[in-house]
């Protein structure tokens, strides 16, 4: 993992002894609301429904035992015993108070942790695949040009005024676990005939109001260059993108508008300007340093197959369901990787007590090399588990109720906080993921189905990603009542693809049925071993929409 | 700010978030902001709104909160008023996915 140095503490202090003058200076009244709210946006500092909401970063999702229990910790004394894992692989706090905020983050800093990118319109916290390190097939991790990302972005001073705020998403892997065709620039690690890494970079993808794929706009771009060339694309947004209308703000809205041709042009001709200069170039040593710290650990040499293992699944038939949906092959024989599921069935999908990160960072220390991960669908990753180890870590897992099987199923749902929590939001959403999730309970039930994605938004912001659901739901709210509208066929990975809105919306007390109803649908016409994904893109929304609003 | 009241709302109450914490106030006139709707002054008409608005946004406790608006309330058969919005509801009792937290125990 990346160990911060001398000028990362340092910054991250100074950073923390500024706010604190800062937060002094508005409770005492010497700074206005006008003038404060945007230095405690750039410290995460968010107010929503019921109080103060604090966003912190976790760089690409990885998070060590020590962070994790600081988290914990932080849970417990400065909010109300949990924290709530998000869609950008952060963790949000709901309740903490103002006045309690600098003492809040100057602990976080204790474990280099912070709130910086989480807001405003610079350059976010960069985002990663969750099994980076761990999974078969990588070309290279990406959390290695993820760090050097950060330490680009982190402060740029010509990127902290964007007209809109700006996501970077990174997969070394052919298969995208990180949506990066829906992020403002998305990253793919290649490599060249020669062996060389470089970078296959896309650029204005986007969620929320006005949703779009990213366009290709680089095949290759060298490892020392990579960094050139985000200046360039961001210097081309930051001169041509719109700031006269949020809602047009963001660069996929510009790409949109010129066309990936232009953009891809406008973007050679200033990356050739900087280029002709040469001292954008990452230099080779600094790429090796921070190659270094995200080495593999020590590895045990371990047989394929586990004895242990073998016949902990023979004995233990819940075991055994739990191992089918959420552990996954790792590359290195007698591992795992292992998915930890924070959708329990009726739960609040991402939400975790203080207890079950602090049972977390016990069993990633003994049994994970102290990491873990955050994903995008709000679940958490041990990333190199012995096969040896399984049937304990399980059994610790489901001590602290995290060993719901349920990874990639319909109860394994991305929902925003909602109408329960956000300023912003139109309607509630984790009642209907709870709702959803219990009325698909039964796990015989979730694996005949398969795998199906579920994300709900409660906005058209869509922090929840409805447009990339296999089902997607979007609350909306007419005249003071809540309505839900669904999307099928959208999917964030590799087949980027943003749903269709299958016609009008549904009430709170309908739309379980309509999901049910759309799931029976498929259940009827899926040939062989198709997903439901599969089965939609065969037959599309016809099927599907007569059903569903047959007897409206 | 979105409009929190329907055209023509006949009662309204004004409410903000408390500057230090975060939680959630209602104007009591003059001068006070209280936790608990039923303690927040209840404007009726435009008019008076009006009028209610202005004392909340210059009286000194003014500086204690944040983000001050109105919002409609409906009374019921027994004379109490409650918020019309399924938002201004939560605000008023905490998340619905977690009655263990918020004014709906606190306030109990």
């Amino acid at each position: 993992m990346y160990r911060y140095d001398e000028f990362d503490h340092q910054m991250v202090r100074a950073r923390v002894d500024q706010f604190r003058g800062q937060v002094a200076r508005r409770l005492s009244g010497e700074l206005s609301e006008d003038a404060f709210k945007p230095l405690r946006l750039m410290n995460g500092v968010y107010l929503q429904l019921h109080a103060y909401m604090l966003r912190v970063a976790i760089p690409y999702g990885t998070v060590s035992s020590r962070q994790m229990r600081k988290l914990a910790s932080i849970a417990r004394d400065y909010d109300r015993g949990y924290g709530h894992f998000t869609t950008r692989q952060n963790i949000q706090y709901n309740w903490p108070a103002l006045e309690r905020m600098p003492d809040l983050l100057e602990e976080l800093a204790e474990v280099e942790m912070h709130a910086i990118q989480t807001s405003g319109n610079c350059i976010r916290n960069v985002t990663a695949d969750q099994y980076a390190g761990a999974i078969a097939d990588e070309i290279e991790d990406p959390r290695i040009i993820s760090e050097i990302i950060r330490q680009w972005s982190t402060f740029h001073p010509e990127f902290s005024f964007l007209p809109r705020k700006f996501k970077i998403a990174v997969t070394g892997h052919a298969n995208d676990r990180a949506a990066i065709r829906f992020h403002d620039i998305g990253i793919v690690v290649r490599k060249n005939a020669a062996g060389d890494v470089g970078y296959e970079v896309h650029v204005g993808g986007g969620l929320g109001r006005t949703p779009f794929i990213a366009k290709k706009i680089a095949d290759f771009v060298p490892a020392q260059k990579l960094l050139a060339y985000l200046e360039a694309i961001m210097r081309v947004y930051n001169r041509l993108g719109r700031r006269d209308n949020a809602y047009k703000a963001r660069i996929k809205i510009l790409v949109h508008e010129i066309g990936a041709e232009e953009m891809k042009a406008r973007v050679e001709a200033e990356f050739a300007r900087i280029d002709g200069k040469g001292n954008y170039d990452l230099p080779t040593g600094e790429l090796e340093r921070i190659r270094a710290y995200f080495r593999a650990p020590e590895f045990l040499k371990l047989p394929q197959e586990s004895e242990t293992l073998t016949r902990a699944l023979a004995q233990d038939a819940s075991f055994a369901a739990w191992f089918k949906n959420n552990v996954v092959a790792h590359k290195i024989p007698g591992y795992a990787i292992v998915n930890i599921s924070l959708k329990p069935i009726g739960g609040i999908p991402g939400d975790a007590s203080d207890a079950q990160m602090d049972a977390i960072a016990d069993i990633a220390q003994a049994h994970s090399f102290d990491e873990i991960r955050v994903t995008h669908e709000q679940n958490l990753v041990l990333p190199h588990v012995t096969l040896d180890d399984l049937p304990t870590v399980y059994t610790a897992l489901k001590a602290a109720d995290l060993a719901t099987p349920n990874i990639g199923k319909i109860s394994d749902q991305i929902a925003c906080p909602g109408l329960d929590y956000c300023n912003l939001a139109n309607a509630r959403s984790i009642p209907v993921a709870q709702d959803i999730s219990n009325r698909f309970a039964e796990l015989q039930r979730q694996n005949d189905i398969g795998e199906l994605r579920i994300k709900i938004s409660g906005c058209i912001n869509a922090c929840g990603h409805h447009h990339v659901g296999h089902i997607g739901i979007l609350g909306v709210d007419k005249k003071g009542t809540e309505f839900y509208q669904i999307t099928l066929g959208g999917s964030p990975d590799e087949h980027a693809a943003i749903g269709d809105i299958t016609g009008p919306a549904f009430t709170a007390d309908k739309i379980v049925d309509a999901v049910e109803n759309i799931v029976d649908t498929y259940l009827d016409l899926r040939q062989g071993d198709e997903r439901f994904i599969d089965t939609y893109r065969r037959l599309g929304m016809s099927p599907f929409k007569e059903r569903l609003y047959q007897d409206v | 700010m979105a409009q929190h009241s329907a055209k023509g709302a006949q009662f309204q109450v004004i409410t903000a978030n408390r500057l230090r914490d975060g939680e959630v106030v209602y104007f009591n006139a003059p001068a006070t902001w209280v936790v608990d709707l039923k303690d927040a002054t209840i404007a009726e008409g435009a008019e008076v709104l009006e009028g209610l608005m202005a004392q909340a946004n210059t009286a000194p406790c003014a500086t204690d909160v944040l983000d001050i608006y109105p919002f409609e309330v409906v009374k019921d058969a027994a004379g109490t008023y409650a918020a019309a919005s399924v938002r201004e509801t939560i605000r008023a009792a905490g998340p619905t996915v977690r009655t263990d937290l918020g004014k709906q125990t606190e306030l109990r």
